[in-house]
């Protein structure tokens, strides 16, 4: 009975279904557990005491009403949203509820949860380290289970890179998946909502839950998506691309490792690998910086102080400085030798991907270029903070989904694989993924707590 | 010098587009980051011939998306205002536009 807050989705619903427990005492356990170790970890900005269902950690950047919502700004200290997003209408009507709002960077903007408004995240894995970011409480509650799963959100990597450095799974859905109604925005034509799970079936679980149109989010695909079981049930004829870019400077020897025996596993389980060149994407953060900075600084003019929240000096500096970033982009003068420039290699960018995928089903690779840093070690360093994100942004800019999924330790610290597929193609990337759990025992790991 | 324009950004300038309130002392360190991105980001302009190419800012196949022309129910005038400080006679309260004209 004690272990209730280390099961999965499915074994959770499986336990309920059969009356192993009740839904209190599942509450019960892990609000126990909240108390004990947030104080510490710093997962949670808001806890909901009256959480019913199975319980989830939200991202405190989408809106659930009638509870706080910060986006871990001073300048949403006591906002308190008056609807549901999207997702969380979907999440309550499949028997979720929301058991706390996850700390994150400040309006999502930062790569190691330390621009905070309210202290840093701290990795469960080893408490001097960072946990990643932006989602970074999402993905700390989930490794440390303080939830049973995890709602984050991604615009560069901000998913897939904390749930590798804390050892958990992370999907980015393809751009459009998902309705953002409700959720802050922060750069429009790069936000996506996603799931932050302990497994691949259950990131596939949540995805269906939560993907789809609402006719509130313009950019919302409007085919319907059909979530089973996987489609793929061996690897065997699938065609592995593995990006020379990625493998090359920066990348930690000991990462490198772990990364290569995961896609060596693949390959025993049928898959063939294919070496590929993606040729710019030596400039995707470049690019990245000029678009998402841009389209920020249009976003967060609505902070005025005026229908809700306060004033703007109590922005912190990396909004600050991306505000500042963007409205000098998009200034007269400027405008087309960053805005539009950035526009075309992103055009580039996202054909590097669809030439690639002529040849093969889907890319692997590191999620980061290494494990979690120490808290502090890059905070004064904004263009090395950014760089940290080299291997997450370009499938950002090309709008393909992408997933973490543990592969191993390095440094004693968790390596997430990163598996990226086509434009919609999920249910590839998902698919392997659960081939590749169902054969390992890497997202079975926990940290001692 | 033909790109000397891109290394140096008039911190004064933007600051006051952006309506942040930023210190002397911000500014400077403002000045110095921004410019070290800028440096940065200037290799796209440098080192990428995007002559042909036509620019992305948009990845959804999305345009023109329409909805039925119905009345919905929506959020009623104490829930939209709850959130402000600035409330007078059951509106928003700003500072008038024209007030220095």
């Amino acid at each position: 009975m004690n272990d209730l807050t280390s099961k999965s989705i499915t074994e959770t619903i499986k336990g309920l279904e059969n009356a192993e427990f009740s839904k209190e005492e599942l509450n019960k356990a892990y609000l126990g557990r909240i108390e004990k170790l947030n104080s510490n970890l710093n997962a949670y900005l808001s806890i909901n005491d009256k959480s019913e269902g199975i319980p989830a950690g939200i991202k405190d950047l989408i809106s659930v009403k009638g509870q706080r919502m910060t986006c871990a700004s001073k300048v949403l200290e006591d906002y308190v949203p008056p609807y549901n997003a999207t997702v969380i209408d979907r999440l309550i009507a499949n028997k979720i509820s929301v058991i706390g709002k996850t700390n994150l960077d400040e309006f999502a903007m930062g790569s190691s949860g330390e621009n905070s408004a309210y202290g840093p995240t701290l990795n469960p894995w080893n408490t001097e380290k960072v946990t990643g970011g932006t989602s970074s409480g999402s993905a700390c509650a989930v490794a440390a289970d303080l939830c049973t799963f995890a709602l984050g959100t991604d615009t560069g990597g901000s998913i897939r890179q904390p749930a590798s450095l804390c050892g958990v799974v992370g999907l980015k859905p393809s751009y459009g998946r998902v309705s953002r109604y409700g959720a802050q925005a922060m750069a429009s034509s790069l936000d996506q909502i996603g799931p932050i799970t302990k497994t691949v079936a259950d990131a596939r679980m949540v995805f269906g839950w939560i993907s789809g149109a609402d006719g509130y989010d313009s950019n919302c695909i409007n085919s319907k998506l059909e979530i089973q079981n996987p489609k793929l049930n061996t690897l065997k004829g699938i065609s592995i691309g593995l990006p020379k870019e990625y493998f090359g400077k920066g990348l930690d020897r000991e990462v490198e490792k772990t990364i290569k025996s995961a896609i060596k596993k693949l390959e025993d389980l049928g898959a063939s690998t294919v070496e590929i060149n993606l040729p710019h994407t030596e400039y995707a953060v470049a690019v990245y910086y000029i678009i998402m900075a841009s389209e920020v600084s249009s976003n967060l003019s609505r902070f005025d102080g005026i229908r809700f929240g306060g004033n703007r000096d109590l922005f912190g500096s990396e909004v600050k400085r991306r505000i500042m970033l963007g409205t000098f982009a998009l200034s007269s003068g400027y405008f087309d030798d960053y805005f539009i420039k950035a526009g075309k290699v992103r055009t580039l960018i996202k054909q590097d991907f669809e030439k690639v995928f002529e040849i093969c089903d889907l890319i692997a690779g590191p999620v980061s270029p290494t494990t979690a840093w120490n808290i502090g070690e890059k905070i004064k360093d904004p263009l090395t903070m950014y760089l940290s994100d080299v291997y997450t942004i370009p499938a950002s800019l090309a709008g393909i989904p992408g997933l973490s999924v543990p592969c191993g330790f390095a440094n004693d610290l968790p390596v997430g694989l990163q598996i990226l597929g086509k434009y919609l193609d999920e249910e590839t990337i998902l698919s392997v993924g659960e081939i590749y759990q169902s054969a390992t025992s890497w997202h079975k790991k926990r940290p001692k707590l | 010098m033909k790109n000397n324009k891109r290394s140096k950004i008039d911190i004064k300038h933007v600051t006051r587009l952006t309506n942040l309130p930023v210190t002397a002392a911000e500014e400077k360190t403002f000045e110095t980051q921004l410019s070290k991105i800028i440096g940065y980001i200037d290799q796209i302009e440098k080192g990428v011939d995007t002559k042909k190419v036509e620019p992305t800012f948009n990845v959804s196949p999305n345009s023109n998306v329409k909805r039925p022309d119905v009345a919905e129910e929506s959020l009623s005038q104490k829930d939209a205002i709850k959130n402000s400080k600035n409330i007078k006679d059951g509106f928003f309260e700003t500072k008038g536009v024209f007030e220095n004209e």
